[in-house]
């Protein structure tokens, strides 16, 4: 088992350096200078040799890496161009309204997938699995901006169960903080939950097919208690996979739905960044979600070797 | 105390079994022994109630008093894995490979009684060792990856007898495994009918296997038991033609009238052959597996050659050099006296060609038979104009129609799936022609009849035959000199009669002991 862990974090480890390479590499090929590049065609050269100065850019390319990659280890992200706040606080400030988001919207899909995908598979080839199959579909077919405008008009509108859009932050309580993330995180949760239940109704059915199912089933265990000993860990395989995909995009990727409720998260960030070329918040902001995937797929990794003893004891 | 009477199966309206009459009783192993869809497994099957959707019984399944066709599911299981259990052919499978073998084993003391689950896990134990898992080698917290075949299914048979079941159906128990692991778990199971008094239904396609295993044996085919008796007495006597038919061609000899030269045709100098294991250390080298160790041997042009050996000895390993797969780590391979290694021109491919076990995994699903036999010819650079005609002739050498060319894999038998096989391999005319366990997958009279086409094919054209496999019956049927490969070398070779007849090695004497036979005066009839 550690071994395992050992060789993965090693691989995490060689990841992110790559990771920080390719980012930094890009900023550096974007033609012309980052500085006259970030204000614009009309800027005067007074300027922009005053941002070249703010933003390092006057060492050679080792220095301004190292610099970079240094700053980046003890969480010096450098000063956005912009809002003239150093990103870190931006990053933190956002993670707040997206990190919970991500996390509200995996766990209402991975609740939902799980028992629909299971109904699914036990009823194979009835009405219940025609149905949830047909459901699934419509679910992953239908933007979810969309869902999320119909949620705002039956939720909001008409039920005025929750509010509209925006975020009243932490300070004022979870309560308030939670209700105005539900119709955020259900928009999210459903195109996910989606396709986590056709993964789990596929795998489940590959795993009922196996011979130790039956074996199972010969020692007297009925449908029942055969799938929930033997099958729901082995099918959980597959799933674990997608559900390490499925945070790391839901983390990033919320950028519509954040639009729609006017939610200060980091999908609207890295958006208006890159609208205002403001190279320095875009460079962290994609390194920390690098890292945010990179390190989701070392707890996926994780999560197989407690999963399967194969991985964790190789014969 | 089992009773099957009239007993009667059909699944979506076809017709599975009819009239099935059998009964064991307690301390009693009755053999049921039939080719593949005689409907055996069915029987099994439905003597657990473990039926799959569809079917339709009639007749009736007496345990004691109680019939089980009447009884419902939680009844069933009530008594599956309690009064009546089962062990399966797929030992590697059969276990769940994310529990330990001590849960897998506890488990059905748990469901089945008020048992906790520390004394569970005693008995566990205790069964295990019973069936040659002892704590300290084995212990209850091993994982099925950890385990061989052969130990898998001694998990699979503690499971099975943990609570000293009235009956215990093997269904092919050792058809996976190799003859010596075989030949213990055979032994085990006897041990336990005599010690625990329980019943035991033997299925198996082997008829040597019952021989020397069954007090009474039941012949099917087709859904029908044909005929049934006590062993001797139904193999001294033999009175339905289908048994006797079952009996000689699980001994077919074909008659061979070619007469190998004394021109070699393949030479195999010290070829040795290495895997590298995965990495112990972060940046050292990575430790190697030595598959196949410096042998040599000679094939010459016409001749069988047989190599035999259990699974891991490196057969495969050795017929993927051979056939210019693999590099070798040392040694020569040479085919005419020209190396073959895998960079070769692909038109000396040519030469020497292949047969596998699986006839269902060998076959592109989606091509014709057409394009499946006429694949060879890529290694020519372009197909001949007269393509088909070659084909077609092809097809009619392994005896099939003309008509196969146009029609796909799925609409053709396993045994004539390995003709197309065959007939794959002939098209471009080799001098040589692997047989990887080419007969092995098929039923022993589909397998005689493969045998005397290979016969048939070689005398005409003047093929030889590297003939690997674990069947030593077979080997020693149809080959002309034999070698014995163990861990990687060869320990011993020679003209197969004199090798089978008289063993130098102890592993060979082995392998021999190891192998069921039917007992020579029981054939006198």
């Amino acid at each position: 088992m550690l071994r395992y862990l050992i060789t993965r974090a090693l691989s995490l480890g060689a990841s992110l350096i790559v990771a920080s390479l390719v980012i930094f590499a890009m900023i550096e090929v974007i033609p012309g200078d980052p500085a006259s590049f970030m204000l614009g065609l009309n800027a005067s050269p007074d300027t922009v040799a005053a941002l070249r100065d703010d933003l390092g850019l006057n060492g050679s390319v080792t220095t301004r890496y190292v610099n970079w990659v240094g700053g980046l280890l003890v969480g010096d992200f450098g000063t956005s161009y912009t809002y003239r706040v150093p990103v870190s606080e931006l990053i933190l400030e956002r993670l707040q309204v997206s990190l919970p988001l991500a996390l509200f919207a995996l766990i209402l899909s991975t609740l939902i997938a799980i028992p629909v995908g299971l109904v699914a598979a036990a009823r194979r080839g009835q009405m219940t699995d025609y149905t949830i199959m047909g459901a699934t579909q419509m679910g992953i077919a239908v933007p979810n901006f969309w869902f999320a405008m119909l949620l705002v008009l039956v939720f909001a509108v008409q039920l005025r169960w929750f509010s509209a859009g925006g975020f009243p932050g932490w300070d004022n309580g979870i309560g308030p903080a939670v209700k105005a993330l539900t119709l955020p995180a259900i928009a999210l949760a459903l195109p996910q939950a989606s396709i986590l239940a056709r993964v789990m109704r596929s795998s489940l059915l590959d795993v009922l097919h196996q011979d130790y199912m039956r074996t199972a089933r010969a020692k007297g265990l009925s449908v029942a208690q055969a799938t929930r000993r033997h099958a729901l860990r082995n099918a959980m395989i597959p799933v674990l996979t997608i559900i390490g995909l499925q945070f790391s995009f839901l983390l990033a990727g919320a950028i519509i739905i954040e639009n729609v409720f006017f939610l200060p998260g980091l999908g609207r960030l890295i958006f208006q960044a890159i609208t205002q070329r403001d190279l320095v918040v875009v460079e962290s902001v994609v390194m920390l979600l690098v890292f945010a995937v990179i390190l989701v797929t070392f707890l996926v990794d994780v999560a197989y070797a407690v999963v399967d003893p194969r991985l964790r004891r190789p014969a | 105390m089992i009773k099957i009477q009239n007993l009667s199966l059909s699944i979506h309206d076809t017709p599975i079994l009819q009239d099935v009459d059998l009964s064991i009783a307690l301390g009693q192993v009755v053999g049921l022994v039939g080719e593949s869809g005689s409907g055996k497994s069915m029987t099994a099957l439905a003597l657990m109630g473990l039926l799959p959707r569809g079917a339709e019984l009639s007749g009736r399944v007496m345990l004691d008093e109680t019939d089980l066709s009447t009884l419902d599911e939680p009844a069933l299981c009530d008594i599956r894995g309690r009064r009546i259990s089962m062990i399966f052919q797929e030992p590697m499978t059969a276990l769940n490979p994310v529990k330990t073998i001590g849960d897998q084993v506890a488990e059905t003391l748990l469901i089945h009684t008020d048992t906790s689950k520390t004394d569970a896990l005693r008995i566990a134990a205790e069964k295990l060792t019973r069936v040659g898992l002892p704590q300290d080698r084995f212990p209850l917290d091993r994982y099925p990856h950890e385990l061989s075949g052969g130990q898998r299914q001694r998990v699979c048979i503690a499971m099975a007898i943990a609570l000293h079941p009235d009956l215990l159906i093997a269904d092919e128990p050792t058809t996976a495994l190799d003859v010596t692991t075989q030949a213990q778990i055979l032994d085990l199971l006897k041990e336990l009918v005599a010690e625990e008094g329980m019943g035991l239904l033997l299925i198996t396609h082997d008829l040597a296997v019952v021989a020397g295993m069954a007090d009474h044996v039941a012949v099917m085919r087709k859904g029908e038991i044909v005929e049934q008796g006590e062993t001797e007495q139904l193999f001294r006597t033999m009175s339905h033609p289908y048994t006797r038919q079952l009996l000689e061609a699980s001994g077919h000899a074909p008659d061979g009238d070619a007469q190998p030269s004394a021109t070699p045709l393949l030479q195999v100098n010290g070829a040795t052959r290495d895997y590298p294991l995965p990495r112990t250390r972060l940046f050292g080298p990575a430790p190697q597996f030595r598959a196949v160790d410096g042998i040599s041997f000679t094939l010459n042009k016409g001749e069988s050659l047989g190599l035999v050996g259990e699974s891991g000895c490196g057969k495969s390993t050795i017929s993927r050099a051979i056939l210019g797969l693999e590099a070798l780590q040392g040694g020569e391979i040479l085919l005419n006296g020209t190396p073959i290694t895998p960079d070769m021109d692909p038109t000396r491919r040519a030469g020497l060609q292949v047969v596998f076990q699986d006839p269902y995994g060998s076959f592109n699903p989606r091509w014709t038979v057409e394009k499946l036999v006429a694949e060879p010819f890529h290694l020519l650079g372009k197909r001949p104009e007269d393509w088909r005609d070659r084909v077609r002739h092809a097809l009619a050498e392994v005896g099939l129609p003309g008509e196969a060319m146009t029609r796909y894999p799925h609409e053709f038998s396993g045994g004539q799936r390995q003709r197309i096989a065959i007939a794959r391999a002939l098209i471009l005319r080799p001098e040589l022609i692997v047989l990887d366990e080419a007969v092995s997958a098929l039923d022993v009279s589909i397998r005689a009849d493969i045998l005397d086409l290979l016969a048939d094919l070689q005398a005409k054209h003047g093929l030889a035959y590297l003939f690997i496999s674990h069947d030593l019956g077979v080997v020693r049927n149809v080959t002309d000199r034999v070698l014995v490969m163990r861990a990687g070398q060869i320990v011993e070779e020679g003209d197969t009669d004199t090798v089978f007849a008289h063993p130098q090695h102890d592993y060979t004497r082995n392998l021999i002991n190891a192998a069921p036979v039917i007992p020579p005066a029981w054939r006198t009839a």
